[in-house]
C-alpha cells in the first residue's frame, strides 16, 4: 500500500515496496530497494545512519542495526515521555553477513513473532551447514541445490560455507547475482561465484548451487542429473513441513529470531508494552502476559498469513 | 539411539523407495544385534512399550513445560512426538550421549510409571531434539516415516540375498530382535522353523480390475467368481484346542468371537469373511461394527447378533503347507475339509462359473443392484496362495459408487505428511433449516485440492474447538460412497460407507444440496 512518507526496516518484499512518495532508510536498505524495484521506486530517498538521531517535529527517529539482513534495522521513535522501538525483522544470534543486532531499551515495543512458539529452538547454524559437508563426503556425483531467498539468506548460506572452510566455486541461480554482488561491494567476501547460465551438468558434480525456493520445484532443476534439495529455512524444524516441500537435507538456518531470543530480547529490553506482530502473536501475548508485561496482538495492513 | 535418529531422519527424508531401501540395509549392514532387530521391529510397528502413551507424554510434559503454550505449539505442528522433541528445553547436556536401543529398553522395562517418568525426563535432557523425537515414537509407536513394513522385509531379503516369499511366509512367526532371521539372512543358521499353527500366515489380496484392458487379456474360461462379501476378511487358523482368529492385517481378534471359536474344530488355516446374522443370512456391515472390537461379548449380542465365517480358502491342512497348490485344488480340499469338520458357523462362498466377461457384467449388476452386493471377486483357477497383492490373479469388481451433495462443516487436522493441512472433513446435509453431520472423509481429493481446502478452511473458520476448525456453511462437496445404512450413532440417522470426496463443487449453492429426508427416502428408509 503506498503512502507519502515510508521508513523501511529492510529490503525484503513484504517489508520494502516499490511507489512510496517518501523513503527513510539505511543506505543498504536504499541501495537493495534500487536495485530490486529500480531507481524510481520512490520519488525520493533519505538515508540515514545506524546511532544517528533525526529529528522530525518533537519525534526522534534513530536507526539500530537489527541482525536479520544487510542494512536490516530496528526503529526507535521517541519523545520526552516515550521510547517506541519497532523491531521489523530480527535475529539476536550471529550472522557475519550483517550487522549485528543491538540491544535497545524502550517503554513500548513493537515485535515480530515469525517463529513465536517454543518448539523454535533454532540450533547452531554452523551445525546445519555441516550437513551439507558430510553429505558430500559420501557422495561426489551429486548435485546439492541449496533453496534460499536471493536476500539475505542466500549470503549467509554462502558465508557460513565459507567460515567452516568451504573454498570451491558456489553456483548461483541467476536471480540471486545482484544481491551476491552487493553484498560483495560492501565487503563481504563470499568467496568464487559463478551463475549456473551456459554450464554442462558435469560442471556441477559434487557442486553446490544456490537457487529461491521457488525454483526447486521448477523445470530450472531439472538441468541436473542428480540433484539433492536442500533448504535453508527456520521452517525446516519442523519435519513433517519439511517433508511436505520435498527437502531432502533440510537446514534449519533462520534469520529471525527462535522463541528463546525472543522472550530474552523482550525481557532484557525493559519494555512495558509489547505489541506482537508478523507471525504466532497469540503464543507470545501469552507469555508476555504471565511475565506481569502489557501485551497484544498487532494485526498489520497488507499482511498475510504465510504457509 | 543417535545412530537410530539418524536412520529415522534419512529415512523420512530420502524421497525415493531405492534409497530408502538401500539406507535400511546399510543400517542392517552395521549394526549390532539386538539393536538392529529393535530397530526394524519398532518400524514395522511391530514393538512399541504398551504402557507409554500419549498420555504418558502429556503429563511429563505438563510437569515441565506450561501447558498452555504446549498447546498452541501442538496445534501448530500437528504431531505429539515432534511437538515435545521441539519443545523441550535445549541444554548445554544435549548431545552428550550414546545409548544403545538395547540399553535404553533395558531401562524402561518393567519399571513403575513415576520411575520411567524420571528416566524419560533424564534422557530427554540428554539428548537431541532427533534423538527426542526418536526416543518418543520408538515407546508410542507410529513413526510416519514413509516406509511400510513391506519395505523393511524387501531390504533384508536383499541383504540376505532370500526371496522375500520365503521372508514374508515366516515373518508373523519371528519375534524382535529376530536373531534367528538375522542368523539365516547371514548364513550363519537354517531357516527359522515356525510351526503354521504359531502364526498369522500373509494373507492374498486382490486388485481392482480395469475393465478395458484386463478383460481384453484375461481368458474367461481361467477364472470363476464369488460374491463380495461385505464383512471383514479373516484367517482362521485351527490346531485343535489352539485355535485363532485374525484380521486382514494379522491382529488377533480370537477375543471378539468366542461364539465362532467354540464351534469350528480340526487342523487347518482357513481364509474367509467374517459376517454377521442367523442362518448364514448375512446383515450390512453396520451390524457387524457392533460386534468389533468389543472383547468378551455379552452372551445378549453374540445371540442377537451372531458371527460366522464365510470360506474362501484353504492354505493349511493337518499341519501341510497348500499354498503352493492351484486355487482349483485347494477350493477341492477345502469342501472336503469342511465335510470332515462341519460347523454351524462356517459354510462356503459359492463359485460362480461364466462363460464370457458380458455374462459376468450381467451377473454383477444383477447382485449388486438387486440384492446390494458389494461386488464380485475373480480369481484364477490356477492362481497360487501368494503375499500381498499379487498382479494378474485376484480381481475385485465393485459396484459404481453413489453420490450425494453435502455441505462442508468442520475441519481437523491430519496427520503425518498431512499434519499442517486440514484434512478431514466433516460434512453434513439440510434438516428443515439446520444442517446435520453425515460422515467424514479424508481422501479422493489431490494435493492441489487439499491446498485449496486447506486455504478456504483457514479463511472460512468460525470457531475453533482444540484441532477442529468450524467453517462457514458454504462450500458444496459431493461425497461418493459405497452404501448407506441406518445408524443410531450418528444423529442424522444414517452412515455411509467408504465416503470419500467425489469433487469439491466450488461452484454450487449450497442451498442446491441433498435434504436428509430426500436421502432417507430414496434409500427407503423409515423415517
Amino acid at each position: 500500500m503506498p503512502v507519502e512518507n515510508a521508513i523501511i526496516t529492510h529490503g525484503h518484499a513484504d517489508h520494502a515496496r516499490a511507489g512510496h512518495q517518501n523513503v527513510l532508510a539505511t543506505q543498504n536498505t536504499i541501495d537493495i530497494m534500487k536495485i530490486r524495484y529500480g531507481h524510481k521506486c520512490a520519488n525520493s530517498f533519505q538515508s540515514l545512519e545506524y546511532h544517528k538521531p533525526l529529528k522530525i517535529n518533537d519525534l526522534t527517529i534513530t536507526f539500530f542495526p537489527a541482525g536479520h539482513i544487510l542494512g536490516s534495522a530496528q526503529i526507535l521513535i521517541e519523545n520526552t515521555h516515550n521510547r517506541l522501538l519497532i523491531t521489523g525483522d530480527y535475529k539476536t544470534s550471529s550472522d557475519s553477513s550483517c550487522q549485528s543486532f543491538e540491544l535497545v531499551e524502550c517503554d513500548q515495543l513493537i515485535t515480530e513473532a515469525t517463529f513465536g512458539l517454543p518448539v523454535f529452538q533454532h540450533p547452531k547454524p554452523e551445525n546445519e551447514i555441516k550437513k551439507i559437508i558430510n553429505a558430500f563426503e559420501r557422495s561426489e556425483k551429486k548435485t546439492y541445490i541449496i533453496g534460499a531467498y536471493a536476500l539475505g539468506k542466500s549470503q549467509r548460506v554462502i558465508k557460513l560455507l565459507r567460515d567452516i572452510g568451504y573454498n570451491d566455486t558456489i553456483f548461483l541461480h541467476g536471480s540471486q547475482v545482484k544481491i551476491c554482488d552487493y553484498y560483495a561491494s560492501q565487503g563481504i567476501d563470499l568467496g568464487k561465484l559463478e551463475p549456473v547460465a551456459h554450464k554442462k551438468n558435469k560442471d556441477f558434480e559434487g557442486k553446490i548451487v544456490i537457487a529461491p525456493p521457488s525454483a526447486l520445484k521448477d523445470k530450472w532443476s531439472r538441468r541436473f542429473s542428480e540433484p539433492v534439495i536442500c533448504y535453508a529455512s527456520g521452517w525446516m524444524s519442523i519435519k513433517q513441513r519439511a517433508k511436505q516441500s520435498l527437502v531432502e537435507i533440510p537446514l534449519i538456518i533462520s534469520d529471525h529470531c527462535d522463541w528463546n531470543e525472543l522472550t530474552a530480547t523482550i525481557k532484557k529490553c525493559k519494555t512495558k508494552t509489547v505489541w506482537v506482530t508478523h507471525g504466532r502473536e497469540d503464543a507470545l501475548v501469552y507469555w508476555c502476559k504471565k511475565e506481569d508485561i502489557n501485551a497484544k496482538p498487532l494485526y498489520v495492513q497488507g499482511r498475510e498469513e504465510e504457509q | 539411539m543417535k545412530k537410530f535418529s539418524l536412520l529415522l531422519e534419512k529415512l523420512l527424508f530420502t524421497p525415493s523407495r531405492n534409497r530408502k531401501k538401500s539406507a535400511l540395509k546399510e543400517y542392517i549392514a552395521n549394526t549390532p544385534d539386538p539393536d538392529r532387530g529393535y530397530a526394524l521391529a519398532a518400524i514395522t510397528g511391530d514393538f512399541k512399550m504398551k504402557n507409554i502413551t500419549a498420555s504418558f507424554y502429556h503429563e511429563l510434559i505438563k510437569e515441565h513445560v506450561d501447558y498452555e503454550l504446549f498447546k498452541m505449539s501442538y496445534d501448530y505442528v500437528g504431531d505429539l512426538a515432534e511437538t515435545i522433541s521441539l519443545i523441550w528445553p535445549n541444554t548445554s547436556e544435549n548431545n552428550l550421549y550414546e545409548l544403545s536401543l538395547r540399553k535404553f529398553i533395558e531401562l524402561i522395562s518393567k519399571k513403575s510409571k513415576p520411575k520411567q517418568k524420571e528416566i524419560i525426563f533424564d534422557l530427554m535432557n540428554k539428548s537431541d531434539a532427533n534423538e527426542r523425537w526418536s526416543m518418543i515414537k520408538l515407546t508410542t509407536g507410529g513413526f510416519r516415516i514413509g516406509v511400510s513394513a513391506k519395505l523393511v522385509k524387501l531390504a533384508l531379503a536383499e541383504y540376505g540375498n532370500k526371496s522375500i516369499e520365503d521372508i514374508e511366509r515366516i515373518w508373523h512367526g519371528l519375534s524382535y530382535p529376530y536373531l534367528d532371521l538375522f542368523a539365516w539372512l547371514e548364513n550363519k543358521s537354517p531357516k527359522p522353523k515356525i510351526k503354521f499353527s504359531d502364526m498369522f500366515h500373509p494373507m492374498m489380496l486382490a486388485n481392482p480390475i480395469n475393465e478395458e484392458k484386463d478383460f481384453n487379456n484375461l481368458k474367461p474360461s481361467e477364472f470363476f467368481a464369488e460374491l463380495k462379501w461385505d464383512g471383514i476378511r479373516v484367517q482362521l487358523v485351527l490346531d485343535n484346542e489352539n485355535k485363532k482368529i485374525y484380521s486382514r492385517t494379522g491382529d488377533d481378534i480370537s477375543k471378539s468371537f468366542p461364539d465362532i471359536l467354540c464351534n469350528v474344530n480340526g487342523n487347518a488355516v482357513l481364509d474367509g469373511e467374517l459376517l454377521v446374522g442367523n442362518n448364514f443370512k448375512a446383515l450390512p456391515f453396520n451390524s457387524l461394527q457392533k460386534r468389533l472390537n468389543r472383547k468378551n461379548p455379552q452372551k445378549k449380542i453374540i445371540s442377537e447378533i451372531p458371527a460366522f465365517v464365510r470360506l474362501y480358502d484353504i492354505i493349511f491342512e493337518d499341519g501341510k503347507d497348500l499354498r503352493d497348490l492351484p486355487l482349483s485344488k485347494r477350493r477341492q480340499l477345502l469342501s472336503d475339509w469342511l465335510k470332515l469338520n462341519p460347523s454351524n458357523r462356517l459354510d462356503i462362498s459359492e463359485i460362480i462359473e461364466f462363460k464370457d466377461w458380458n455374462e459376468l457384467r450381467q451377473i454383477k449388476i444383477e447382485t449388486t443392484e438387486k440384492f446390494n452386493q458389494e461386488g464380485l471377486m475373480i480369481k484364477s483357477k490356477n492362481s497360487l496362495y501368494l503375499s500381498g497383492r499379487p498382479r494378474g490373479h485376484w480381481f475385485k469388481w465393485k459396484k459404481n459408487p453413489l453420490f450425494l451433495d453435502t455441505i462442508l462443516m468442520y475441519a481437523q487436522r491430519g496427520h503425518g505428511k498431512r499434519s499442517s493441512y486440514y484434512s478431514d472433513f466433516t460434512f453434513g446435509v439440510w434438516n428443515n433449516n439446520n444442517i446435520v453431520p453425515i460422515g467424514k472423509a479424508y481422501f479422493g481429493f489431490t494435493d492441489e485440492e487439499l491446498k485449496k481446502l486447506d486455504d478456504w478452511v483457514r479463511k472460512n473458520t468460525i470457531k475453533r474447538f482444540g484441532p477442529v476448525r468450524e467453517v462457514h456453511k458454504e462450500l458444496v462437496l459431493e461425497i461418493a460412497f459405497d452404501s448407506i445404512n441406518e445408524s443410531k450413532r450418528h444423529k442424522s440417522g444414517i452412515a455411509l460407507r467408504f465416503p470419500r470426496i467425489h469433487r469439491i463443487r466450488w461452484d454450487k449453492p449450497v442451498k442446491e444440496t441433498d435434504y436428509l429426508k430426500d436421502i432417507k427416502k430414496l434409500f427407503n428408509f423409515e423415517f
